[in-house]
């Protein structure tokens, strides 16, 4: 099968700034894909090269197959979500979720019909006469989303769409934009710097750094199996472990990361590794306990519940077999 | 530790006192700060274009040329008399051309400016607009005699460049042309476009600054071409900024008379004519009935703009 999207050795430089930089990736129809990466990373990037806003200096994309060296981003079958959503403010709301069908001359009625249709889609029914300006953050979210569904795209590009919501209104559209997106059936492909949203929605991520793609994988295996400490740490906030101290937990002389809740607190006398606990922080559905072990520091998430340690107290960390990972890469 | 010391800061002086004062009454400072230009606006500007309002509606004698002070539209009704409505066809006609000219011309440069100057090219783009408007308005539309005249330089340049039939092509139009452009509609035009430009470019400039680059991306994203992005989205949202600086050049060009009076023809323009009516014709009430008229034409284009929506994207 051919994938939906694919990157060969993709780059795209500003002068001497390498924003992506040799990238390959291939993105599988009908599949939600997180581009997941700090400021600068180059996935923001990587997805306008999708939608054809920006060229590669070097490398090619295929859609469908088919190569878009030549083709402008008013000839693309994708459409995109932007981050501030990019609303006509001279429009009403149904002229906006139209616009894709306006310009390709679709007479007024009947798309008109299709955009109420979509409306109805996103929960907006009733909305089609306000304008932008008269929105919350919330509602214009879902015009904008609305109005990248009206073309019936093959490849739906979300450029931090949640990015302006509000924490709870955006767990509330996390769950809407998976259910979509299986109901529509159509390839997501959702760019975020928050990687507890990239791990919760996509089928596959993509973690990017300095305009490389550092680990493509499923979520779990992204967060449980980190192949570089970039990885580790961006994703969650892992404990990474420099070789001689994986040494001293029984793994071999490379650097490795542990996850907090793999860690339990024990008896110091009978734990390879003891230290002072430093500080805790309480977070509601666990405390987060930080111990000092010689030059290390290790995060310790404990649930709610679990008898906690006092400041300062010596303690010994124990953890499964397993829970160590041992990265490939420095 | 727990902080010492008052909650309250020392007095600084009468200017610290002042500003608690205005804190506690917000409504005082706003008074002061509008005192002064609504005493302005108020009585000096606005007294006097009702004076000027009601001297319309006084008329002249006609055999001892003294005003007569009694109410009366029969001024107005002079306005369209055959000449006079000749000067304000023409007039409104010139404010037309001139407007238009500036909006196709200003357009390039103020998209230009607002989409792609940075840094050091932003300062030159403004220093490049409003240069013009640092040196006198007398010394420039004297200056456009010269290079307009029949001994000019545009004739000299076409001479040169062997385009001289062109020239000539363009001067035998009827109507607008002439015998030279400086002595011909057409000059008038072009001068016109020149002096009037920079108050069409910066308002377009700053209407457009204000449309965000994604949203042009959303057009193209949604399959517009660049001509449909431009009538759909750019359009639209750079009108009010068109309309304002069109009300500029339609009024400034409304009301000048010193441009038609140096280049052009012997016809004469709304402006000339008031200034010839208050002067050496002392008919101070039909002046005053031809200056009302681009104040009406004004608000007329103001109300069909709002009707068509140019205001909507504020």
């Amino acid at each position: 099968m051919t994938a939906a999207v694919e990157f060969l050795n993709v780059s795209r430089h500003f002068g001497t700034i390498r924003a992506v930089d040799g990238v390959d990736l291939a993105i599988a129809e009908g599949s939600f894909f997180a581009m997941l990466g700090p400021s600068g990373s180059g996935k923001t990037t990587c997805l306008r090269l999708i939608s054809g806003f920006e060229r590669p200096t070097g490398g090619a994309i295929r859609i469908f197959g088919e190569d878009m060296g030549e083709v402008p981003p008013n000839r693309r079958n994708v459409n995109t979500v932007f981050q501030d959503y990019a609303l006509f403010p001279h429009m009403n709301v149904r002229d906006n979720v139209a616009y894709g069908l306006m310009v390709k001359g679709v007479p007024r009625a009947r798309r008109h019909a299709r955009a109420e249709e979509l409306l109805a889609l996103v929960k907006l029914e009733g909305y089609g006469d306000r304008r932008p300006g008269q929105l919350s953050g919330g509602q214009r979210q879902r015009v904008a989303l609305a109005r990248a569904l009206v073309n019936e795209p093959r490849v739906l590009l979300l450029d931090e769409p949640l990015g302006a919501l509000d924490l709870k209104l955006r767990e509330a559209m996390q769950d809407e934009l998976k259910a979509l997106q299986q109901r529509l059936g159509i390839t997501f492909v959702f760019v975020t710097h928050d990687q507890g949203e990239a791990l919760s929605m996509a089928d596959r991520v993509a973690v990017f750094a300095q305009g490389k793609v550092a680990q493509v994988g499923p979520p779990e295996e992204i967060y449980g199996r980190p192949r570089t400490r970039f990885v580790a740490d961006f994703v969650g906030s892992s404990n990474v472990l420099p070789p001689e101290l994986t040494a001293r937990l029984g793994g071999p002389a490379r650097w490795s990361s542990l996850r907090p809740e793999a860690l339990r607190l024990v008896p110091p006398a009978s734990a390879v590794l003891a230290g002072q606990v430093a500080a805790l922080r309480y977070l509601g559905a666990g405390t987060r306990v930080t111990v000092r072990a010689g030059a290390a520091e290790l995060a310790v998430l404990l649930p709610a519940g679990a008898a906690l340690p006092a400041a300062g107290e010596t303690v010994g960390l124990g953890f499964a077999a397993g829970a160590l990972h041992v990265m490939d890469e420095a | 530790m727990a902080a010492t010391g008052s909650a309250r800061a020392p007095d600084r002086g009468p200017g610290d006192r002042l500003g608690g004062l205005f804190w506690r009454h917000p409504n005082l400072l706003l008074c002061l700060l509008l005192a002064l230009p609504l005493l302005w606006l108020g009585v000096v500007y606005l007294g006097s274009l009702a004076a000027l309002l009601l001297q319309s509606f006084y008329s002249i004698d006609e055999f001892s040329g003294v005003v007569v002070r009694e109410f009366t539209l029969k001024t107005y009704a002079e306005l369209f008399r055959a000449q006079n409505l000749d000067i304000i066809l023409r007039t409104v006609a010139m404010a037309t051309a001139v407007t238009a000219a500036c909006a196709v011309i200003g357009f390039p440069v103020a998209y230009f400016a607002a989409r792609y100057a940075r840094g050091a090219w932003k300062a030159a783009f403004y220093l490049a607009v409003l240069l013009p408007l640092w040196s006198s308005y007398l010394v420039k539309v004297y200056a456009w005699k010269l290079i307009l005249a029949k001994e000019g330089i545009v004739t000299w340049a076409a001479e040169g460049t062997g385009t001289s039939a062109i020239l000539t092509a363009i001067l035998s139009i009827p109507v607008i042309g002439g015998n030279s452009l400086s002595t011909s509609f057409i000059g008038t035009w072009i001068v016109f476009v020149y002096v009037w430009l920079p108050f069409m470019i910066l308002p377009m400039q700053a209407a457009l600054e204000r449309v965000p680059v994604s949203m042009l991306e959303a057009s193209a994203d949604l399959g517009a071409t660049p001509g449909q992005t431009f009538r759909t989205v750019i359009l639209p949202l750079a009108l009010p900024g068109v309309i304002a600086g069109s009300i500029f050049t339609f009024s400034l060009t409304l009301g000048d008379y010193i441009i038609p009076q140096i280049i052009g023809t012997s016809a004469r323009f709304i402006g000339l004519a008031v200034y010839q009516l208050q002067g050496t014709a002392g008919n101070v009430p039909l002046a005053a009935a031809f200056a009302v008229v681009p104040i009406v034409i004004m608000l007329i284009y103001l109300a069909i703009a709002r009707r068509q929506g140019a205001f909507d994207a504020l």
